[in-house]
């Protein structure tokens, strides 16, 4: 029979520290009953030294003082109850369902935290993802089961931009294979969390996902459970259910300020800007459940998303993710000025695992050459550009001249695309033979002549 | 046996934070000591002793530890079982096998899964080499193991044990526990040798002497061979802020340098990197023995989502199985990526000690850690008096892509290549994004005489002119920035041009491209001087006044820029037929100038 305690010595922000305790477990879940209203809030122990326990709590410690509430260890890891009936179900931070529906009922339960992969069990992932979004299929191409960040700012389009991936991409090979999707919302707007609700609803999938919402308002230290909730989901659909998935995650920022405010409050020692050492291995054990397993079907496709603190990519939170995933897609301030939609600065974007997944067989044989004259080109455009700003577009030579106005239609018809507009990869790479035509041939290095007679010049 | 167990006394868990624990009743323990954590067993070390108090490392999970459970002593420090098996095999960051996890547990990796090691069921085919009343000093051979086509195991006396052989097995297969010698000390003590022995891993085994390295690795990448080389034996880094190509130039650097032995640490880094060397390695043949670069490689992982105690084990880990393996007299190189991690690790542990922290949150020990670490590498008569040497490449990982933070600073001081990788290269897909400018060899000036001897007598003066050449054409840059490029005289454009040949045929190498991704050294050579020679005609015209827009016929630039691919690396009378070109192109340019 596990004790119930009655007395807090302490409450420091999230944290509140016991004494006089025993028998209770690291990682051990905590119910925390208030008196009078029967509330209960959920805590986890993070910390025991001989009888003092100190509980971190996930949802609002407000109100919380010696003498109202019971403290109840349950003698439980965290562990969330896993079925197919997760879909089409809206959970708050800690899993409990916020939309009404009857609470998941299974045999099945997952610790929220999970363990690592092995390497030897995971396949290297190399199918290619159309997301119709010409940039990203042609230079920074999204493969099945890679983690795949977007970098971007306040304001920035970066909800549309995964909106339309979500509503365009296509994650199994045929229609025989089942996807679901995967949402978190961490630390978010009710209007953002709206705004996807209904991109879900137009594109037609709101009975295949899964949501774990954690709105701005509420507890923070919520947020730490919010994406491993729902890591879980994916994790449980994906590995035992076979099912490809693509979670979607926002904002990660949001995350990381939480990690920071809780670190503080336990009085560790902060690395950089304040967040704590251990952030990069926090990072990595979300970060790394996407993936592939070895001669099994299923796949995990992430896509956080984290907005940059004043755009500014070397911040710890888009370096250490950086650090992590699989490449990035950055959203550009500049362009989004010049309502480029969606704006993607390609030039630091990447993907890490487009390598294998495109070319002969997956998407064309010159795909290779053309995103890597592309970056060429449009990195020598931002040279001419900033001569420009010196010298005056009028002084340029004529092949700088050339690389401008490549460089504006680049921009135009390449990153530029609508909403609604899907493209296939074959309509983007020709879309890039055709712009890289405005340059002279002796200016294109990272073509072979065997492309460079099919497509160059030609009509596609 | 009944006596040491007798003696064992466990200790009690009385704090848990993280993967950091304490424990009671400890005044048994010895410092750095491994041992069992908890009911589930957990793998720890002792890192701290204070009266009856001891600190542990925990390199496992340690959610659901209770305060009571038992601290169990092993009596030996965290130790490896060095012995053949390791080599085409990944393991964790003490000596685990991933595979061998895998079949206990198919997806995740579980704790309290105990110390598993080599296959000590595995039998080897053994050819002894010694005899009754043979004397074998500390790390002698006696006899080999074939551990894979490529390697063959050469059974070490371990570094601590020596003798007169009394007593020798026949030839034939046996397991790593089997008792293969057995030798008699000076003091009449007995001594089983077996195909493995057990090493302390934050101990270095020691050499009879260290050497001067005076031979490169050879990596088949053009600015690392010819610009940037590394000494057999020697240290290098590879800094750069992430997607700048750290793990893209250790992979290339493990499949294609010509160490006998490869010892490759996925340091807190993705798991998928290292499943795709899983998949990749086994397909790519080493161009020197014919058979798969995996048969030379082992592979330790402690990727970014496994416990952190275990990745601060993992570079010890690797170093130990290194000098396991020079020990046999191998040339081996090992590839740390990351180091930054593993100072990470150090970071994140001591923090939960509540020590004193130096530079942002790193202990003031870090510098010392680097030091040691780096001292491992070297090349050595071993004490069984073969010739052996670790190369030790380390990647590291700048916090926000900024070399001025603590670990770039540290590891800077104690390495003698600095490979410093370029995010603004990289943003233009410039690869390898070797920044030509930054990186550095401590290594030329004691290479030259082997680059003479092997490569070409000028090789070296080369490199060192094309250098100059860049160095020139970045302070022009700066000009070309201000004012255009129209604006400059002549000669400086003709240098701009042939560095920007420089940088595209020839410092731009695609990994991906199955020639390009390795280059034998002649090719290297003979690409350079064709530059050069293109350079100095092209200098000679200039003298005649000819501008720097008729010297550079389109023509022959593109055959330049191409030539990496067009000519193969195992015929170059491409470059010689190129040169020709060259004197036809100018011989008739010179006449329409000279009249
Ligand atoms: N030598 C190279 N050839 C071709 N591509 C490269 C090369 N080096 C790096 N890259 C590209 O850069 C990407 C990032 O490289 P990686 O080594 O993973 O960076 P880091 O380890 O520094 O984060 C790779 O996925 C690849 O696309
Ligand atoms: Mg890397």
């Amino acid at each position: 029979m596990k004790k119930e305690y009655l007395r807090i010595d302490k409450v420091v922000g999230p944290l509140i520290h016991i004494s006089d305790v025993d028998d209770v477990f690291y990682g051990e879940v905590v119910d925390i009953m208030e008196i009078g209203t029967g509330k209960i809030k959920k805590g986890k122990v993070i910390k025991i030294d001989e009888k003092n326990v100190i509980i971190q709590v996930f949802q609002n410690t407000a109100g919380l003082a010696a003498g109202n509430s019971i403290i109840k260890f349950t003698g439980e890891s965290f562990n969330l109850p896993m079925s197919l009936d997760l879909q089409g179900r809206i959970f708050n931070g800690v899993g409990e369902p916020i939309d009404n529906g009857s609470d998941i009922f299974s045999l099945v339960e997952a610790n929220i935290n999970g363990r690592p992969i092995n390497p030897m069990s995971r396949e290297y992932p190399r199918n290619f993802i159309q997301t119709g979004i010409s940039s990203i299929d042609t230079l920074a191409t999204l493969i099945r089961g890679q983690k795949l960040p977007i970098f971007s700012g306040n304001g920035l389009p970066h909800n549309e931009l995964a909106a339309q991936i979500v509503k365009q991409a296509r994650l199994g090979d045929n229609v025989h294979e089942d996807f679901a999707i995967v949402f978190a919302a961490i630390g978010v707007k009710h209007d953002d969390e709206k705004f996807f609700r209904k991109s879900f609803d137009d594109a037609n999938v709101m009975d295949r996902v899964v949501m774990f919402v954690n709105y701005a308002d509420d507890p923070i230290a919520e947020r730490i459970t919010t994406p491993r909730c729902a890591l879980t989901a994916a994790e449980y659909l994906a590995f035992e259910k076979h099912m490809h998935i693509l979670v979607v995650m926002t904002d990660i920022t949001s995350y990381c300020e939480a990690l920071r405010e809780i670190s503080s409050a336990r009085e560790e020692v902060p690395s950089r800007k304040g967040y704590p050492g251990y952030m990069y291995s926090d990072l990595a054990s979300l970060y790394e459940r996407a993936g592939m397993l070895r001669d099994q079907l299923g796949s995990i496709t992430f896509l956080p998303i984290l907005t940059m603190p004043n755009d500014d990519i070397t911040h710890p939170i888009p370096d250490l993710t950086g650090y992590i995933t699989e490449g990035q897609v950055v959203l550009g301030r500049d362009l989004f000025q010049r309502s480029i939609y969606p704006p993607v600065a390609i030039l630091p974007s990447l993907s890490r695992l487009m390598k294998d997944g495109i070319g002969e067989g997956f998407t064309r044989e010159d795909h290779a050459e053309v995103a890597n004259q592309l970056f060429a080109s449009y990195s020598k455009v931002q040279e001419v550009r900033d001569l420009s700003q010196i010298i005056g577009e009028e002084d340029l030579s004529p092949t700088d001249k050339k690389y401008m106005a490549f460089g504006r239609a680049f921009e135009a018809k390449f990153l530029n695309q609508g909403f609604d507009e899907s493209r296939n990869i074959i309509q983007s790479l020709n879309l890039g033979w055709k712009l890289l035509a405005l340059l002279p041939l002796t200016e294109l290095d990272r073509l072979s002549p065997e492309n460079i007679e099919k497509y160059f010049h030609k009509e596609l | 046996m009944a006596l040491i167990e007798a003696k064992k006394i466990s200790g009690i868990i009385s704090a848990i934070n993280g993967p950091v624990i304490k424990g009671k009743n400890m005044t048994t323990f010895k410092m750095r000591e491994m041992v069992t954590v908890g009911d589930k067993q957990l793998i720890g070390e002792v890192i701290i002793l204070e009266g009856d108090i001891g600190t542990i490392q925990v390199y496992e999970e340690t959610e659901g530890l209770k305060i009571g459970e038992p601290i169990n002593p092993t009596g030996k420090p965290l130790s490896l079982n060095l012995g053949p098996g390791m080599l085409k095999n990944m393991f964790d960051g003490i000596q685990r096998p991933l595979e061998k996890i895998q079949q206990l547990s198919p997806i995740f990796i579980p704790e309290g899964i105990g110390l598993l090691s080599i296959d000590d069921q595995k039998l080897w085919p053994a050819v002894l080499s010694v005899k009754a009343g043979d004397i074998l000093l500390a790390g002698s051979i006696f006899g080999t193991v074939a551990e894979t086509e490529v390697i063959q195991n050469r059974l070490l006396v371990p570094p601590n044990v020596s003798g007169t052989v009394i007593e020798v097995v026949p030839d034939g297969s046996y397991t790593i526990d089997d008792v293969l010698v057995k030798i008699s000390d000076g003091k009449n003590q007995v001594h089983e040798l077996k195909m493995a022995h057990e090493w302390p891993v934050r101990t270095p085994r020691p050499n009879a002497y260290r050497k001067e390295t005076l031979v490169p690795l050879i990596t088949g990448q053009r600015v690392i061979d010819i610009f940037f080389p590394i000494a057999k034996g020697g240290t290098a880094a590879i800094p750069g802020g992430f997607g700048t190509g750290k793990t893209m130039t250790q992979h290339q650097l493990a499949k294609w340098s010509d160490a006998d032995i490869i010892v490759y640490i996925g340091c807190g880094e993705r798991g998928n990197e290292m499943t795709e060397v899983i998949e990749d390695f086994p397909k790519l043949i080493d161009p020197r023995s014919g058979k798969s670069i995996m048969e030379r490689t082992v592979l330790i992982a402690n990727t970014s989502n496994m416990p952190v105690a275990a990745r601060e084990a993992s570079i010890y880990t690797g170093i130990t199985i290194a000098e396991y393996y020079r020990d046999m007299g191998y040339a081996v190189a090992m590839m740390a990526d990351s180091t930054s991690r593993w100072a990470e690790a150090l970071r994140e542990i001591s923090g939960r000690l509540e020590e004193m922290s130096a530079e942002e949150g790193y202990p003031a020990y870090l510098p010392s850690r680097i030091a040691e670490f780096y001292e491992r590498a070297g090349s050595v008569e071993t004490l069984g008096g073969e010739e052996g040497s670790i190369t030790i490449i380390g990647a590291v990982s700048p916090a926000g892509g900024d070399f001025s933070e603590p670990v770039t600073e540290n590891t800077k001081r104690f390495v003698n290549v600095f490979l410093a990788l370029d995010k603004s290269l990289a943003y233009a897909r410039h690869y390898p994004a070797i920044n030509w400018l930054e990186s550095y060899s401590g290594y030329i000036k004691i290479l030259s005489d082997w680059y003479e001897d092997n490569v070409a007598a000028d090789c070296i003066p080369l490199r060192n002119k094309i250098l100059e050449l860049m160095y020139e054409e970045n302070k022009l840059q700066e000009m070309v920035m201000l004012v255009g490029e129209d604006v400059l005289p002549d000669d400086q454009r003709w240098v701009l041009e042939i560095a920007k040949l420089v940088k595209v045929g020839y410092l731009q190498q695609n990994a991906y491209n199955k020639d390009d991704t390795y280059v034998p050294l002649e090719k290297q050579y003979a690409m350079l001087k064709a530059i050069e020679y293109l350079y100095d005609r092209g200098r000679e015209g200039l003298k005649l006044g000819i501008p720097t827009s008729q010297l550079k016929d389109l023509d022959i630039f593109g055959q330049f820029i191409k030539m990496k691919y067009t000519i193969p690396n195992d015929d170059l009378s491409g470059i010689e037929r190129l040169k020709d070109e060259i004197d036809q192109y100018f011989e008739v340019l010179f006449k329409k100038y000279e009249n």
